[in-house]
């Protein structure tokens, strides 16, 4: 052995030592640094609104600050369960999310079950993308259609009523007409979309259980039940009680802009209460921050007890 | 491919012609459903079209059903006269490309680190992120947090601030880096003396195009549709997106939005007109995005189906 060889030996122990050093490379300060910009915009657009929630129990002054306004407990929500508008803006917020749920949740599942079981590739493409189409529609122009659709006196659905037999009308301005329609539009505009995850999921079903089960004598619709539906459940089961989170939080946006003096008591939501007595009429900052935190808390619950139902049941959970 | 397999295997010939008979009708009331339901999404947006194209008269009378009667290009001529319209228009386009600009870089910058195996503290800043997407601090402190003490009131910037990662999407991208590239090419080029900015620059990326597309594409969708943030933050005008002045020509039904300053003898024969523009308006507010997804689509099943299933 020369006294090069262990030179060599030395310098080659070394560079492997430096290579076990890079392997840990997940403590590189690059990644870190990559983090900064997204962890800062976390902190100031999440968290920081999270300490702002201590509005919601303060009397807040603008001049003074957050921090240096007075405290005062739980006197807004006091105020809120005492007001008329709990019950209105709760029951209505709940009826329409659980509609929704009811409605638009087990449609996509269906489509997207019926559309596994064309075999004509062209058409299954078809239907997909034409049902996709909807979801790129913004809100303001599909409460736009449907207000004219729904003219009384020019509207094409108006046409199609006088000519089934049936009186025209406003029906926008219709109270009893506002959940339909607000549930059926959104069913109308989502079902594709929502079904492409359970297109995916469908697709990640092994052949064989549907080889294995045609030999046994079962037949298409036997294998969609007993094999594709239980293949996606984990996939439907993650989706509900995700959903579940949102029981309390329906889309103000649509709520907003369908909302007219005739349907007020059916379509004032939690949002839109909390909004108009906010930014729209007065400034009642620390009430709405307390409906607001409200209804943050109410989602949060359901979300855990749903994913705890799911979990004693032996399903698939979240967490 | 699994689900090319499995079509080919069902469509076997039956060994029992009871059984294929079975078959059959159930594959006819599939097509038959699916046909029925195809016509119901599609009509209204095909009604809109046709209106749109066809004179006012025609419209209102309830004789356009099928097809444009009395084709004209009046209604769109009337948009694009609209300053209002315009100004929207140029407003969302310049928002669409920054805000979806600043959403992926965010989105990107994020999911990268999180996606290494190997990153310290990674569970942490995972509960980190994901807390706000079921607990967040409300419309109001978020509203005062932007208003008073960013100070970004009448800014595109609050806009595009606040809606800055979803972190639906980046779960989504993060799922896709590290289950679609193989994490051993990230090791080669870590071995060959590659930083990770080098890695995320010269693999990651490169091999992410189709969910990069895919949630861009999220992104600039809800860039385009949303109205609510510009509602709260942009007072002036001359800053509204299209989406605002949309909601006031379409559901507020301000008809003098869509004619201002119309005569007195011109008004009703202008009321009935403002019905048909508003189908325009509905065409080429929807077209950029529209136009955007066939491109996109083709990177559906590659980007977002292995991302989100896996997620």
């Amino acid at each position: 052995m020369s006294d090069l060889a262990v030179r060599n030996h030395r310098t080659l122990g070394r560079r492997v030592s430096r290579w076990a050093h890079e392997r840990k490379l997940g403590r590189n300060w690059q990644f870190y640094l990559m983090l900064l910009l997204p962890l800062a915009w976390y902190f100031i657009f999440c968290y920081m609104p999270m300490y702002g929630i201590t509005i919601g129990f303060k009397k807040y002054k603008a001049v003074v600050g957050i921090w240096n306004s007075e405290w005062l407990g739980f006197k807004w929500f006091r105020d809120y369960f005492a007001s008329p508008y709990f019950t209105r803006t709760l029951y209505n917020t709940l009826s329409l999310s659980l509609l929704s749920l009811v409605c638009g949740f087990p449609l996509p599942i269906l489509l997207a079950l019926m559309l596994n079981e064309v075999s004509n590739r062209v058409y299954q493409k078809f239907v997909q993308n034409v049902t996709y189409i909807p979801h790129f529609l913004s809100t303001v122009v599909i409460v736009g259609l449907l207000s004219s659709f729904t003219n009384r006196d020019y509207g094409i659905a108006n046409k199609v009523i006088e000519w089934a037999g049936g009186t025209p009308d406003n029906w926008m301005q219709v109270r009893s007409m506002f959940r339909p329609l607000y549930v059926g539009s959104s069913v109308w505009q989502n079902m594709g979309w929502d079904s492409i995850i359970y297109i995916a999921a469908l697709a990640g079903i092994d052949p064989q259980l549907h080889e294995s089960a045609y030999i046994d004598g079962a037949n298409r619709f036997q294998c969609m039940w007993h094999i594709n539906l239980p293949g996606i459940m984990p996939t439907i089961v993650i989706l509900l009680i995700l959903n579940s989170g949102h029981v309390l939080s329906v889309g103000f946006e649509k709520v907003y802009l369908m909302q007219n003096n005739m349907n007020m008591d059916v379509s004032d939501v939690i949002a839109t209460y909390v909004y108009r007595i906010s930014l729209l009429d007065s400034n009642q900052f620390e009430l709405s921050t307390a409906i607001g935190l409200f209804n943050s808390a109410i989602n949060c619950a359901v979300l855990v007890i749903v994913n705890q139902i799911s979990r004693s049941l032996g399903e698939t959970k979240l967490w | 491919m699994s689900q090319k397999i499995a079509a080919r295997a069902l469509r076997k010939p039956a060994h029992n012609s009871r059984k294929a008979k079975e078959d059959i009708l159930f594959e006819w009331i599939v097509y038959f459903i699916l046909a029925l339901l195809s016509i119901i999404i599609v009509y209204p947006l095909w009604f809109v079209i046709i209106a749109s194209f066809s004179e006012a008269k025609m419209v209102i009378s309830g004789e356009v059903l099928w097809r444009p009667v009395h084709v004209t290009l009046e209604n769109y001529a009337e948009c694009l006269k609209n300053g209002d319209l315009m100004i929207g228009y140029r407003n969302s386009l310049g928002m669409l490309f920054l805000g979806t600009a600043v959403n992926l870089v965010l989105t990107i910058l994020c999911a990268y680190p999180l996606s290494r195996r190997d990153l310290w503290g990674k569970s942490g800043i995972m509960l980190y992120v994901t807390f706000p997407m079921f607990f967040s601090g409300g419309m109001i402190p978020t509203y005062l947090l932007v208003s008073k003490t960013l100070h970004l009131t009448n800014s595109w910037w609050a806009v595009i601030l606040v809606g800055g990662i979803a972190t639906y999407n980046m779960i989504i991208m993060r799922t896709f880096f590290s289950g679609s590239i193989p994490y051993e090419l990230q090791e080669a080029a870590q071995i060959d003396g590659c930083t990770p900015f080098g890695i995320l620059f010269r693999i990651i990326l490169p091999l992410s195009i189709p969910v990069i597309c895919v949630i861009g594409l999220y992104y600039g969708v809800f860039l385009w549709n949303s109205y609510f943030q510009s509602l709260v933050y942009l007072t002036d005008k001359n800053k509204w997106p299209l989406q605002l002045f949309l909601r006031q020509i379409l559901v507020a039904n301000d008809v003098s939005a869509v004619d201002g300053g119309a005569s007195v003898d011109e008004m009703a024969r202008r009321a009935m007109r403002a019905e048909t523009i508003k189908y325009a308006i509905v065409v080429l507010a929807s077209v950029p995005m529209l136009i955007i997804y066939p491109f996109v689509q083709r990177y559906f099943v590659k980007g977002v189906m292995i991302g989100s299933v896996k997620g």
